[in-house]
């Protein structure tokens, strides 16, 4: 009884259960949001692996579409599209994608961008 | 063995799993009502009866009141079938999935604090799981687990204690509480 009277009822278990259940949640925060830094961007065209960019190094590329080029550019580990030919413009507003495994997709230029490397393994998309 | 034939359905066990159940159903309207930051992070209030229950009436018990209430206030919200009933399902049989060896562990190291924790972070990966094959069937989802899990420790945490607080006014018997 007297066991369950102090901290508002917290038994010596509930605080071996809490802390494991944090280590838990730090390992997740550290496999999602602290995974290490993506090190390629890959431009697709058409289906088809267009180029792909190191991102250490700044660099625009245009890359042609069935509606006109989409401009891609890389800076400082992260990428962007800059300009795109579509009508809603979904994969310019996404910004820059700065972690392993995020894509912007523009659709009606049929081009793509994937970040990849650092660890990220999946990279895959199902259309 | 006889009298199993003639037992009515309505016992008095079966009519205080149904009160129950309504009590849960209505904190889960307020729990609906309170608006969210992120859908997912919900304060979980309709769980503090899964933990009363399941304290004094055991697990078969509190997975009926549980389940019977994923039922009734999805009749009352309207949303039967439709993929928050589903997630709100998958959530209840994630946290019943984990307080079954949960409720089993020796009471007197382990209480609702733990019980509460632990069919939080379940609720909360049994709808990550049903969200990830079924809603949003992208990896891109696992990039919200930090924050629905933080949420989840969070108002597992809180739950637990006022849960710990009710069992202590109700040992002591009076209602006050004593420290």
């Amino acid at each position: 009884m007297n066991s369950t009277n102090r901290f508002w009822g917290l038994r010596p278990g509930d605080a071996l259960v809490a802390g494991v259940l944090l280590c838990f949640w730090f390992w997740i925060l550290h496999a999602t949001w602290l995974s290490p830094a993506p090190t390629e961007a890959r431009v697709y065209a058409g289906g088809a692996l267009y180029a792909r960019l190191r991102l250490d190094q700044p660099k625009a590329l245009a890359v042609p579409g069935p509606l006109g080029e989409t401009r891609i550019e890389v800076m400082a580990g992260k990428v962007r599209v800059a300009s795109d030919p579509g009508p809603r413009q979904l994969c310019v507003r996404q910004g820059w994608l700065s972690r392993p495994g995020d894509a912007a997709l523009c659709l009606p230029n049929r081009v793509s961008v994937v970040l990849t490397g650092g660890g990220a393994s999946y990279d895959s998309l199902s259309y | 063995m006889t009298a199993l034939a003639t037992e009515p359905i309505l016992t008095e066990r079966t009519i205080m799993m149904a009160r129950w159940a309504a009590l849960a159903v209505l904190l889960g309207l307020v729990d609906a009502a309170v608006p969210s930051p992120v859908p997912g992070v919900k304060p979980g209030l309709a769980n503090l009866v899964t933990l009363w229950v399941l304290w004094f009436e055991g697990w078969r018990f509190a997975a009926g009141v549980s389940l019977l209430r994923v039922l009734a206030s999805s009749l009352v919200l309207g949303n039967l079938f439709s993929p928050g009933f589903f997630l709100a399902l998958s959530g209840a049989l994630g946290s019943l999935l984990v307080l079954w060896p949960a409720s089993r562990l020796p009471r007197r190291w382990f209480g609702v604090w733990s019980w509460s924790m632990l069919a939080a972070t379940g609720h909360m990966l049994a709808q990550m799981a049903l969200v990830r094959v079924w809603l949003i069937p992208h990896d891109g989802l696992w990039q919200l687990a930090p924050v629905l899990l933080g949420s989840a420790l969070l108002t597992g945490a809180v739950n637990g204690g006022i849960v710990a607080r009710l069992l202590r006014l109700k040992v002591n018997g009076n209602g006050v509480a004593t420290h």
